[in-house]
């Protein structure tokens, strides 16, 4: 499937903004992608948040990702 | 039972404006703050601040202060060993609380002393002798990326970019280049937003503990008990589990109570002196040494067809982070663009260092800043192609099918409904007199779930304890309460909510980004529901009946089938009296990380005038339309879209940082940072619309910061209406409009 990338993650990913990953949970499509591109790995103590289908997931990284979903990584949203 | 989708489900007690459980406490002075804790022998602790705005450390002496009778203990840096092993969050946080071999802000602390009473603990302060360097400092983020610029935080500085931008959030979709080129009108302006603060009235404040067996309690004010517990324990070398922290009742946060400030430093004394340390920050203090907001400087391009289609729009915003880095520009970048579809369309948001406090969260942060520049812009838009501003809005208005300015595709949102219900409102038909004008604006933030750990117990007599782990900043417990009643069939008065300190319950994540209500609810359903599952097996138990032939309804169990229609409904106070010889206690618990919170959107209406002769603003009338989800207890939704625009008006209308050319805070105290009083605001009308979020089973958005996005823009069009001049700076103070009027030639 195709991951789309946005803010500063994007420079992780010597500036792609989109990148073909195969995987069936968050936690696989982290993975693979920062054995990929370990510079991704630094964006993950501040959090990475991962759309799916537009559904924002925040945390859960055992959440499954359907098969032809549409997924967006983006820096994880903090509040006030 | 844990599906979290919505469900329509229909309501008893959810919706009614039942009386607050805190009101008695609150209203009496019962209710404890964080400086209302106090422990025998506990000692009186005070910092030393730097009165320098940058400046290297050469030595600092308290020998003199540590010799003063009555002083217990006096900590450094040197007292804080880096025990952050390389994560660089941590380590900011940790050189924030004191300053290590720079001082990096006027009002840095730079030493802690504790002391039998506040008086001796003034003296010692006065007894250290520190030896400063001054160094060039700046404190305007446009400055901070000159050349000439002093850099801030040398170990985020990147090769290739001025030292002190640390990163660069850019968001959006299509040809930016081409949109613009098929644009018939294009409206390019620059803003600047003043750093302003969240203005609390209960100050920091805490009371510290440490045990010489490693154990450790701190009563604290904050958004986050759990957040504050990891992050002192991890930067003291304490057990996690052995630093209990409760959290007091909270005078506002409003996003600055999220990070901990002095509390590791109280911690440390404690530790130090083997006492109890209470510190209790002064109000100079938390306007120099906590966490405002950022300032701002932007531009904002935004082009459309001559039928009012925007095809093309473009953001660029600095955000002045302070003297440490934080994703406030990021979050700008998101937000900027997200009330519209516009096909075209880049926001980017920076980070700029200066030697001004850590910035942290307020209300939505950094959204408020963007909605200024594009809602001002767009207004200005709208004269160039004579549309009305609500209409071209309408025109251009995201729904659901939309994508987000980062990345995702809209779910139902409420933006549309909120702005057509700006547009039929009353208010927007009532007439205008001289020198008064109307603005509009609309204003988008995400809202989030997250780690969340909830306790339902059932008392002997049939009354309930729901224990939760989210701070109530903004009438959570009665939302809380009232959830567990629904769920139950109880009455709300029946149901008590705790907040539990760290000891009770499973981490759960800081009261921040609207997440309370929807988060602990989300917890407070699923508990009271496996609460039922056991309420119905106990009652099977009394019957003598498989529980299978037991429904849960309106509050009883009752036996399904003929064969049981002599069996009389058994209420919930039935089965508890009879828990101890059923099988015990009845509880329902339930742990998890919500997901699926649903973003939320606001319009605004303002009224104001103004009075040439004084720049003064007046804010005549105004009104708040938002999207609440579901609103728990309107009272509440009401209140947090009311203290939300009053803080919106706050900003836009007088509250700023002043700092001289000495890089010193001019302001730090209510007498000169002036935020709204009774006396400025009308009564502000409010609104709620109801689009269920479908990532609730109540269709529950949160609702406490939304709000604040659209009163910068609302009121710098009103402003900007009345007086016939545009108005590119907040705050739209009276010397500020004055002078805008003068340039202009009014």
């Amino acid at each position: 499937m195709e991951v789309f990338l946005s803010g500063s993650l994007v420079d992780s990913l010597n500036g792609l903004t989109s990148v073909e990953v195969e995987a069936k949970t968050i936690r696989e499509l982290l993975t693979r992608l920062i054995d990929r591109y370990p510079r991704l790995e630094d964006h993950l103590e501040e959090g990475i948040a991962v759309a799916i289908d537009g559904t924002i997931i925040r945390d859960d990284w055992e959440t499954p990702i359907p098969v032809g979903s549409e997924v967006f990584l983006f820096p994880r949203i903090i509040g006030g | 039972m844990n599906d979290p989708k919505y469900t329509g489900q229909e309501f008893k007690v959810i919706g009614s404006r039942v009386k607050r459980p805190d009101g008695i406490d609150k209203v009496t002075g019962r209710a404890r703050y964080g400086a209302d804790m106090n422990a025998p022998g506990q000692l009186v602790a005070l910092m030393l601040r730097s009165p320098h705005a940058h400046a290297r450390i050469k030595k600092i002496d308290i020998s003199k202060a540590e010799k003063l009778p009555g002083v217990k203990a006096v900590i450094t840096a040197a007292d804080l060993p880096d025990l952050t092993e390389g994560n660089a969050g941590l380590f900011d946080t940790l050189e924030n609380s004191m300053a290590r071999d720079r001082a990096l802000y006027d009002g840095h602390a730079v030493a802690g002393v504790a002391a039998i009473d506040k008086s001796t603990a003034k003296k010692a302060l006065k007894l250290i002798k520190v030896t400063y360097e001054k160094l060039p400092h700046v404190t305007d983020v446009d400055d901070a990326l000159e050349d000439d610029a002093p850099i801030i935080q040398p170990r985020y500085a990147t090769e290739g970019q001025h030292g002190n931008l640390i990163n660069k959030g850019e968001f959006g979709q299509g040809d930016i280049d081409q949109g613009f080129a098929e644009a018939d009108v294009i409206v390019e302006r620059s803003y600047k937003t003043g750093q302003t603060h969240q203005g609390y009235i209960e100050p920091h404040a805490c009371l510290a503990s440490v045990s010489p067996d490693g154990t450790g309690e701190l009563w604290v004010t904050t958004q986050g008990h759990y957040s504050y517990r990891n992050t002192c324990a991890q930067l003291l070398g304490m057990d996690i589990a052995k630093l209990k922290v409760t959290s007091s009742e909270i005078g506002g946060g409003f996003g600055g109570k999220t990070h901990v400030w002095m509390e590791p430093i109280a911690l440390a004394l404690s530790r130090k002196a083997n006492r109890p340390v209470k510190m209790v920050m002064s109000r100079e203090e938390v306007f120099k040494a906590s966490g405002p907001t950022c300032s701002t400087s932007m531009e904002i391009k935004i082009g459309a067809k001559k039928d009012g289609t925007i095809v093309a729009a473009r953001a660029e915003c600095r955000y002045m982070n302070g003297a440490f880095p934080g994703m406030w520009g990021t979050l700008g970048g998101m937000t900027a663009f997200a009330c519209y579809s516009i096909p075209n369309n880049k926001a980017i948001g920076v980070n700029v260092l200066c030697n001004r406090p850590k910035v942290a969260a307020y209300r939505a942060p950094s959204a408020p800043m963007m909605a200024f520049g594009v809602e001002s812009t767009i207004d200005q838009l709208s004269k160039e192609l004579g549309i009305d501003p609500v209409e071209l809005r309408l025109k251009n208005v995201a729904r659901e099918g939309t994508q987000a300015p980062y990345g995702p595709v809209w779910g139902p949102i409420g933006i549309e409904p909120t702005l057509e219900a700006v547009r039929d409102h009353p208010h927007m038909k009532a007439k205008l007199g001289k020198n008064q004008g109307r603005g509009v604006a609309c204003g988008f933030w995400f809202n989030i779930g997250g780690q969340t750990c909830s306790d339902l117990n059932i008392g002997p007599d049939g009354t309930v304890n729901l224990t939760v782990g989210t701070i109530d900043v903004g009438g959570a417990r009665a939302s809380l309460a009232m959830i567990a009643a629904e769920e139950l069939g109880i009455t709300y008065e029946d149901v008590k909510v705790n907040i539990g300190d760290t000891s009770s319950l499973g981490h759960n994540d800081t009261t921040e980004g609207s997440r309370g209500t929807f988060s602990s609810g989300m917890a407070a359903i699923f508990a009271a529901r496996k609460a039922v599952d056991v309420l119905k097996e106990r009652a099977a138990k009394m019957w003598q009946i498989p529980v299978e032939s037991v429904i849960w309804e309106d509050g009883s169990a009752r036996a399904n089938g003929k064969e049981h229609s002599n069996l009389s409904p058994l209420t919930l106070k039935d089965i508890a009296k009879k828990a101890g010889s059923t099988g015990g206690p009845i509880a329902g618990h339930h742990e998890a990380t919500a997901e699926g919170a649903g973003v939320s959107f606001a319009s605004h209406i303002v009224d104001v005038e103004v009075d040439p002769e004084t720049g003064k603003t007046q804010i005549l009338r105004y009104t708040v339309v938002q999207d609440a989800g579901k609103a728990i207890h309107p009272d509440y939704v009401e209140g947090q879209f009311q203290g939300a625009a009053a803080q919106g008006i706050g900003w836009a209308l007088n509250e700023e940082y002043i700092y001289g050319k000495d890089g010193r805070l001019q302001n730090s105290g209510f007498l000169d940072y002036r935020i709204p009083v009774c006396s400025d605001l009308p009564s502000i009308d409010t609104k709620i619309l109801e689009i269920p979020n479908p990532g609730h089973p109540y269709g529950i958005r949160g609702v406490g910061e939304t709000s604040i996005v659209p009163p910068l823009g609302a009121i710098g069009n009103a402003v900007s209406n009345a007086v016939g001049v545009r108005m590119y700076e907040v705050p739209m103070s009276p010397p500020r409009i004055l002078k805008a009027l003068d340039e202009a030639g009014v």
